[in-house]
């Protein structure tokens, strides 16, 4: 098993939000200067933490949604309605604001350029964002491994980096799977993820690709699962969950 | 004092005092990093393993026949959710660890699917750890660890082994998964140990 040795210690750093991104309604990838960043890996999340003018702070988990750019560090952010965070953070935080984040953390759900397996990613809803990374960090690279992207959303309106993914790029396979609503002109009926659709939309077992699941809880049993049915190998399939949590 | 975030009010508790960076939670995430194993109680076995390598072995009706408690205790997850007055049934380390002989002071523990986490064996002792089967009066559900899991609350939640299979005693401490990945050896959640170097 790869493994990222993290030996430093992981200091708060003062992030400020250079630029926002709307993706979809209730979501919004901010984009934050950090001087000093000290990179991270596809994959990989930070720690946020918010402090009030009182002293009173909170934190939360956030994957990064991009891979390493010099100073820059991306968050897409989904707004929990009542959330104590995302709604700040999505709507209140304004460019120049400053937060405090450290990392990277998180060892294990990476991938890197130079792996050298095919890719499979599952993302549900907003599990798409470590993937994305991933992807980026694909394309970034012109890595030659190839990779396929099964994303599943309620609506195309609940799409994520829609405009981004709909453009692709050389080894890139994108399948939307909708579960409400489906565009015109889909062929497949709305529904949650299947066997049917990572037979369809995945890899062979044999073809050994490491497979990175993300997503609701009841999203990454039921992926993973499936994998697992299919024949993949367990411990090719690395899976990241977001459970319901207080935002 | 940190940095102050412009507009930042925070929703205040009340009453309930948590570790630092922590936040409450009703829900019960679910975290691990692969395929949830399926374990049948039929083939499910626990094993101590000395550091000398004497074996002691409990099959799960052998496990069940043994005296169990009902702790209800707070879980803290390193990802920040804390919940609290969680119920659960097992039995205590110290009853399965009775009738082992060793001098060792350090644990890895071991699971089902090749997860691994290490702690200081005297906080497996002590009324401070159990093997529980049972959560909120149910069976375990696999997703969180059944059959059968670690349970040591003082500790982040990552060492409470899902799909436990086993203890290794050591005399020297070996890390585990997460504590190879950068997370803190020890992991106390009111020193707000989440990784190496905190």
């Amino acid at each position: 098993m790869a493994r990222t040795a993290v030996s430093r210690r992981l200091t708060w750093r003062v992030a400020r939000l250079a630029e926002t991104r709307e993706e979809t309604a209730t979501a919004r990838t901010l984009v934050f200067d950090v001087p000093g960043w000290p990179g991270h890996l596809a994959g990989q999340h930070v720690d946020v933490r918010l402090t009030a003018e009182d002293g009173y702070t909170t934190q939360r988990s956030y994957s990064l949604a991009a891979p390493a750019d010099g100073d820059r560090v991306e968050l897409t952010i989904q707004s929990v309605p009542g959330g104590e965070v995302s709604p700040y953070l999505t709507e209140v935080l304004s460019p120049g604001d400053p937060v405090e984040i450290r990392g990277p953390v998180g060892g294990w759900f990476v991938w890197r350029p130079a792996d050298p397996a095919p890719v499979l990613l599952v993302a549900g809803g907003s599990g798409i964002v470590p993937l994305m990374a991933m992807v980026r960090a694909h394309r970034r690279a012109q890595a030659r491994t190839p990779i396929r992207l099964v994303y599943s959303v309620r609506t195309p309106a609940d799409r994520y980096y829609a405009e981004e993914l709909r453009r692709s790029h050389p080894g890139l396979d994108v399948t939307h799977l909708y579960t409400r609503e489906a565009p015109g002109g889909e062929a497949r009926k709305p529904g949650r993820l299947t066997i049917v659709d990572l037979n369809a939309h995945g890899w062979p077992p044999d073809f050994g690709p490491d497979c990175f699941v993300c997503g609701p809880t009841g999203f990454v049993e039921k992926a993973a699962g499936i994998l697992v049915n299919l024949g993949h190998a367990a411990h090719k399939i690395k899976t990241e969950r977001f459970g319901p949590s207080g935002g | 004092m940190g940095i102050v975030s412009p507009g930042f009010h925070g929703r205040r508790r009340g009453g309930v005092t948590l570790p630092p960076g922590q936040y409450l939670t009703e829900d019960f995430p679910v975290l691990s990093t692969g395929p949830t194993p399926r374990v049948p109680v039929e083939t499910w076995k626990f094993t101590v393993t000395t550091e000398l390598g004497q074996e002691y072995h409990w099959s799960w009706p052998e496990l069940l026949a043994l005296p169990s408690e009902t702790p209800t205790v707070d879980l803290h997850c390193v990802t920040k959710w804390s919940k609290l007055g969680t119920t659960w049934q097992g039995v205590s380390l110290d009853t399965l660890l009775e009738e082992v002989e060793s001098a060792a002071d350090y644990a890895l523990v071991h699971a089902y699917g090749g997860y691994t986490t290490n702690l200081p064996l005297q906080d497996l002792l002590d009324g401070q750890a159990w093997i529980v089967y049972r959560y909120d009066g149910e069976d375990l559900p696999a997703e969180h660890g059944g059959p059968a899991r670690l349970l040591v609350p003082h500790l982040y939640l990552w060492k409470s082994a899902k799909w436990v299979r086993g203890i290794q005693l050591l005399d020297q401490d070996e890390p585990g998964f997460w504590e190879t990945a950068g997370y803190h050896d020890y992991g106390d959640p009111w020193r707000e140990q989440r990784y190496q170097g905190d």
